[in-house]
C-alpha cells in the first residue's frame, strides 16, 4: 500500500515546553491508524501541526508526496484531508441539513459559481444520504445546537465525511458518547472505510473502540513515538505498558 | 417565517403598501389621503437608514464581526455622489461608483479583522470612523469642509425629474427593492451559510474547506458596499450634506438599529431603522428629552430581549411550549427532568 500521508521529523515548542519532539510516520492508503498516548502526549498538537492548525517547530508533512507543511486547514481540506476536533465543533444555530452542506459546499464549483448556483450547491441529495447513514434524518431540520451529545458528535462526524475525504484524522470520536452510540459510531467509520475507501487516522482514548477499529497503532508517549504495530502487539509492548502505568 | 408562499404574500403586500404610501387612495373610496411631503421625506430616509443598516447586519449579525463605521461608508458614498454629479456625471454612474468605493475600502477596513476580535476590532473601525470624519471635515479642497456641499441636485430617470419627493421615494423604492434583493439572495446561497459559519465557528469552518480570510473580507465589503450605497441616495436626498451625519456618534446607531431590529435576522434593520428613523418624530411632544426616552428603551430593550425586536416577535407569536434557547443543547433540558 502507497502512502497518503508522510510525516517527517515535526516538532512543536510552546515556549521552553516541546509537545512533539520529531515525530515521524506514513499513514497507508486505505488503513485505519490509532494515535494513542497518556493525556499531555502531543497527540492533538501532533494532529494540528499536521493539519496546518499549528505550525511546527520543524519537519515536513507530504500528501501524496508533495509537502503541505504549514498550509492552511481550508486548502488542506480542499485537498481532501478532513478532521474532527477533540472538542465538539458544529454550528449550533445551523440546522443538521445546513452544517452537512456546508461541510461540503467549497468544494462545488467556483466562488462566483457558488453565488449564483442553487443555494444547496446541489448537494442536498448526498446530505440526504449521509443524514440516512448516520442515522441523523429524522433530525434535518432541527438546530444542530439542540440535538442530544452523542446525537451531535455523530454530526461532526458526518461533516468530516461530508465532502467525500481521502484522508480523515477523527480527534477522540467517541468521548462522551455512550455504549449503544459507541458501536453505532464504529460501525459506521468501519462502513465507511469498506464502502468509500477512505483512510482514517484516529486519536482515542478508549482502548477497546480504538483496538477493535484500527488495524494498526502509533503510541504516543512525552511528544515521542514509542511504540507501533497491530493492536495485539502494542498491547502487549512493555514500553506502552509503562508510559501508561507509570514506573 | 417557514412557509415561503406565506413569506412571499407578506412581501408582496408589504411592497403594495410601500408603493402606494404617499398615493391619495381618497378618489378610490378609501379613506386615506396618502404621505404629505414631509412623511414621504421620513419614509424614504428609512428606506436609505435599512439600506446601510443591511450592511451592518450582514457584518455584525450574520458574519459575527464588530463595525462602529458605517457612517463613514455612508460619508464615502454621499461625497463621492456629490462630487460626481456636481461633476456633470450621470447619478447611475455615482451610485455604482459610490458602492463600488464602500467596497474596495471596506475590503481594506476587513483585514484588521483577520487579527482582531471583538472589542479590538470595534477599535480599529471606530479609529476608521473618527479618520473618514477628520477627512471630510479638514480637506476643504475635496469635500467643502464644515460648509458640505449644497444643492446637490437630485437625478433624472428617462427623462423624468426625481427631484418631488414622492418621485425620489419611488426611485429610492426600487433601488431598496434590488438591494434588498441582492442580499436576500446572497444570504440563501452558500455565502451566506459562509458568513454563518464564520460568526458560529471559524475554526472548524475553516477546516471544511471555508476560506475564513476571504470571507470575512467579503462580509466587511458587502455590508460597507452597502454603506456607500445609501450615502448615494442619501445626499440627493437631503441635497446637502456636511460632517455631521457620518461621525462616530451615527455609526453607533447604524450598530443599535440592528441589534434593536435583531442581528442575523433578514428584516431585523428594517425594524431598527423604522426605530431609529420613527421614534424621534413620535417622541416629538418629549423635545429635549427625546434621547433620555430612547436611551431607557434601549436599555430596557437589552436586558429584557437581547435578540432584538424580532427576537421578542418570535416568543410572542412562537406556539405550543417555549423553545429552547438559540445555542443550549437539548441534553441540557433532558437533564433537568
Amino acid at each position: 500500500m502507497s502512502a497518503v500521508l508522510e510525516v517527517r521529523e515535526i516538532a512543536k515548542s510552546f515556549g521552553g515546553v516541546e509537545a512533539v519532539r520529531g515525530v515521524s510516520f506514513d499513514v497507508r492508503e486505505g488503513e485505519i491508524l490509532g494515535l494513542i498516548g497518556p493525556n499531555g502526549s502531543g497527540k492533538s498538537t501532533l494532529f494540528n501541526c499536521i493539519l496546518g492548525q499549528l505550525s511546527p517547530t520543524r519537519g515536513e508533512v507530504r500528501l501524496d508526496g508533495r509537502s503541505v507543511t504549514n498550509m492552511r486547514p481550508s486548502r488542506l481540506n480542499r485537498l481532501g484531508v478532513s478532521r474532527t476536533f477533540q472538542l465538539l465543533q458544529i454550528f449550533p444555530q445551523l440546522t443538521v441539513r445546513e452544517n452537512l452542506l456546508l461541510a461540503a459546499q467549497e468544494h462545488r464549483g467556483s466562488r462566483i459559481g457558488r453565488l449564483f448556483g442553487p443555494s444547496d450547491a446541489g448537494l442536498s441529495a448526498e446530505a440526504q444520504r449521509m443524514m440516512g447513514f448516520f442515522r441523523l434524518a429524522h433530525l434535518a431540520d432541527e438546530r444542530a445546537g439542540g440535538l442530544s451529545y452523542g446525537q451531535q458528535k455523530l454530526l461532526d462526524c458526518a461533516m468530516a465525511f461530508m465532502a467525500g475525504p481521502r484522508l480523515v484524522l477523527l480527534d477522540e470520536p467517541a468521548g462522551g458518547v455512550n455504549l449503544t452510540m459507541l458501536g453505532d459510531l464504529k460501525e459506521r467509520l468501519l462502513a465507511i472505510n469498506r464502502e468509500a475507501g477512505a483512510t482514517f487516522v484516529v486519536i482515542e482514548h478508549n482502548m477497546e473502540f480504538v483496538m477493535a477499529l484500527c488495524s494498526r497503532i502509533l503510541v504516543l508517549a512525552e511528544g515521542r513515538l514509542i511504540a507501533e504495530g497491530t493492536p495485539d502487539a502494542v498491547r502487549r509492548d512493555p514500553k506502552v505498558i509503562e508510559a501508561y502505568l507509570g514506573h | 417565517m417557514r412557509s415561503p408562499r406565506l413569506a412571499l404574500a407578506v412581501v408582496v403586500l408589504a411592497g403594495l403598501l410601500l408603493v402606494l404610501a404617499p398615493v391619495d387612495l381618497t378618489g378610490f373610496g378609501i379613506p386615506y389621503p396618502g404621505l404629505r411631503r414631509y412623511g414621504t421625506y421620513i419614509l424614504t430616509l428609512w428606506l436609505v437608514t435599512a439600506v446601510a443598516a443591511m450592511g451592518v447586519n450582514l457584518i455584525v449579525g450574520y458574519a459575527g464581526q464588530e463595525t462602529l463605521a458605517q457612517a463613514a461608508f455612508l460619508g464615502i458614498g454621499a461625497y463621492t455622489t456629490a462630487l460626481m454629479t456636481q461633476a456633470g456625471l450621470p447619478f447611475a454612474a455615482s451610485l455604482l461608483v459610490s458602492g463600488l468605493v464602500a467596497f474596495l475600502v471596506g475590503v481594506v477596513l476587513g483585514f484588521p479583522a483577520l487579527r482582531v476580535q471583538r472589542h479590538y476590532l470595534a477599535f480599529v473601525t471606530l479609529a476608521f470612523s473618527v479618520f473618514v470624519w477628520l477627512v471630510i471635515r479638514n480637506e476643504e479642497w475635496l469635500t467643502g469642509g464644515v460648509s458640505g456641499f449644497a444643492n446637490i441636485r437630485r437625478p433624472s430617470l428617462f427623462g423624468i425629474s426625481l427631484r418631488p419627493a414622492h418621485s425620489f421615494y419611488w426611485f429610492a423604492l426600487a433601488i431598496t427593492a434590488v438591494l434588498t434583493f441582492a442580499m436576500w439572495w446572497l444570504l440563501r446561497s452558500p455565502w451566506g451559510r459562509a458568513f454563518t459559519a464564520l460568526r458560529e465557528n471559524p475554526l472548524r469552518a475553516e477546516s471544511l474547506g471555508v476560506d475564513v480570510r476571504t470571507y470575512t473580507l467579503l462580509a466587511f465589503a458587502i455590508g460597507s458596499a452597502y454603506g456607500g450605497f445609501a450615502g448615494a441616495l442619501y445626499a440627493p436626498l437631503v441635497e446637502f450634506i456636511d460632517p455631521a451625519p457620518f461621525a462616530l456618534g451615527p455609526s453607533l446607531l447604524y450598530l443599535l438599529m440592528v441589534v434593536i431590529g435583531g442581528a442575523g435576522s433578514f428584516v431585523g434593520p428594517f425594524i431598527g431603522a423604522g426605530i431609529a428613523v420613527l421614534l424621534p418624530e413620535w417622541l416629538r411632544f418629549a423635545e429635549g428629552h427625546y434621547l433620555i426616552i430612547y436611551a431607557v428603551l434601549v436599555m430596557l430593550m437589552m436586558a429584557f430581549c437581547p435578540t432584538g425586536i424580532v427576537g421578542l416577535l418570535a416568543r410572542l407569536f412562537a406556539s405550543g411550549p417555549r423553545a429552547p434557547a438559540p445555542g443550549k443543547p437539548r441534553v441540557l433540558e433532558e437533564a433537568k427532568t
